[in-house]
């Protein structure tokens, strides 16, 4: 099947729906969101949990109840979907070759692209766990799907690796089902986790964590039996004589997400190593012309609100390209340093008040300033209380400063 | 007088609030960013509550869960008690997000409530 359309979105989860909604809402008609599983939605339907919503709508809902805000939207906006329906291969002239159940091989022509593919887990592969290969050891996501989403048992006994939110959730899910969850494990000696989930996921059921510990063995030939774990000191090497045994026959993993960017790589979009997602500008717009980028492909964001927030974004920017076209001069870049590991945007020709700039810093950190500066001078600066890899931190511009930046050569943002 | 180091559970922010407090009662409440930790943390020290999220099964082949929630939250306690409830309580279709599938759910004027729509 031979199909052109003014524009596709990569994925309906939050990212892809919030941006094809936005898109129609600002003039573009023909529009088709491709979505490989079998709802509208993405990870959102699987997280069951509260906590979604208190900035875009001013309430705290669950995911599928965020989901259906947009999905009913999506429905009364008549924006074409394809659900079940695999992207093979976008190349750089916006081609893009697609495969279905129902409609076969599609090969789509579109005047733009959205990426919202999202990002998926972490696996044990990723962090090397030494040891045998039996059945009970899965990502948290992974579990999730299969008890909220399938409505499965996945054990009684289990350990979670990795104080991420999905950890923490799945902790406190498993608990309430009936499972004993002994205890959760974090190489670092700090969690990842956002606070509130600590305490209401973990403390409220009196589960251990365990910072500075890892695994340093699996035990069991068909079903998980044990599992080795020590503490690990200040370079995160296993202290050797702090290994004790822990029985329990599950063990979940929750130890990261990676931005899914095999499509983005195949159109030759360049890549930030830092966040593993594409080198943007201030329009959401990759090195590629007319390929824009939103959501947890671009770089993984800590609250749904926010991807919704610049999901929206992405689609306003793809429309204005599609009407106007872009013009592109010299890029400047941003450059992230002295405890900031990133900035998104990476680059820019003319900065505005609409463009947020997102980052985070290196190590947890207190009583600092972060500042933004133009060849030299501190056109920002805000003194943080406390400073954690694990928030997403955002700086809104006012017009003064977005001149200031625009006419300065040497941009930066820093912790001071 | 107790005093203690408590997380405030009501936005993603997550202050970490000190607490002083007697006989369940809040006596003072620091370090909170807005005024919903004080709130908060008197319902935490008097009578915590919480709301609980869960699953019951559907009478759809494609939709085998019902994501469903408490309309309020429930008395911390009660928690454990109130998934041996939910594990009674099955789905059918039609079903619409936010339609009230369990009416005086544990306590009275708190119900259960769908989370997705589901089709016949």
């Amino acid at each position: 099947m031979n199909l052109h359309k003014q524009l596709v979105v990569i994925g309906g989860g939050p990212a892809g729906m919030a941006a094809a909604i936005s898109a129609k809402e600002n003039g573009i008609d023909d529009i088709l969101i491709l979505e490989r599983g079998e709802f509208l939605g993405g990870i959102l339907n699987q997280c069951i949990h509260a906590g979604f919503g208190l900035h875009t709508f001013n309430e705290e809902l669950t995911g599928p109840e965020y989901a259906t805000r947009y999905t009913d939207r999506i429905e009364a906006l008549k924006i074409e979907y394809s659900l079940n329906t695999m992207v093979l291969s976008i190349k750089k002239d916006k081609t893009i070759v697609a495969v279905s159940r129902d409609k076969g091989l599609m090969n789509i022509k579109t005047e733009a692209v959205i990426l919202a593919m999202g990002c998926r887990e972490r696996t044990r592969g990723a962090i090397n766990i030494a040891g045998s290969r039996p059945a009970g050891i899965f990502t948290a996501g992974t579990a999730q799907y299969y008890i909220n989403i399938m409505g499965k048992t996945i054990g009684k006994k289990i350990v979670i690796l990795g104080s991420g939110d999905i950890g923490l959730i799945m902790a406190r899910r498993l608990t309430l089902e009936g499972a004993e969850v002994k205890t959760v494990l974090e190489l670092l000696p700090y969690s990842n986790g956002l606070g509130r989930n600590i305490a209401q996921c973990l403390e409220d059921f009196d589960i251990p964590l365990m910072l500075s510990h890892t695994i340093v063995g699996i035990t069991g030939k068909e079903r998980l039996e044990g599992i080795t774990i020590a503490s690990v000191d200040e370079k995160l090497t296993p202290i050797p004589g702090s290994e004790q045994f822990i029985e329990c026959d599950t063990l979940l993993l929750s130890v990261g997400l990676i931005p899914e960017n095999e499509l983005t790589t195949d159109a030759e979009v360049e890549i930030d190593q830092r966040t593993s997602g594409a080198v943007i500008n201030e329009n959401l717009e990759t090195s590629v012309e007319g390929i824009f980028a939103c959501g947890n492909v671009l770089h993984v964001h800590d609250l749904v609100d926010y991807v919704s927030d610049e999901a929206a974004r992405a689609g306003k920017k793809a429309t204005q390209y599609l009407k106007n076209g872009i013009t592109k001069n010299e890029y400047k870049n941003i450059i992230a340093q002295n405890g900031v590991r990133y900035c998104v945007p990476q680059k820019f020709e003319k900065l505005t008040p609409e463009t947020p700039l997102f980052f985070r810093v290196t190590t947890p950190c207190d009583r600092r300033f972060v500042a933004v500066f133009a060849d030299g001078e501190a056109v920002y600066k805000k003194r943080e209380a406390y400073l954690t890899p694990s928030e997403m931190q955002i700086i809104k511009l006012n017009d003064e400063i977005c001149e200031k930046l625009n006419k300065a050569t040497q941009i930066s943002i820093e912790l001071i | 007088m107790t005093e203690r180091k408590m997380t405030c559970i009501i936005c993603p922010r997550g202050c970490r609030m000190t607490v002083k407090y007697e006989n369940n009662t809040l006596i003072e409440c620091k370090d909170n960013f807005c005024a919903r930790g004080p709130t908060y943390a008197k319902n935490e020290i008097a009578a915590p509550t919480r709301v609980l999220t869960s699953t019951i099964p559907t009478d759809s082949k494609t939709v085998p869960l019902m994501p469903v929630k408490t309309s309020k939250a429930i008395p911390k306690e009660q928690l454990f008690t109130a998934m041996k409830l939910v594990k009674t309580i099955r789905a059918k279709a039609p079903l619409k997000c936010g339609d009230v599938i369990y009416k005086d759910f544990m306590v009275q004027g708190t119900d259960l409530i769908c989370g997705r729509n589901l089709k016949v």
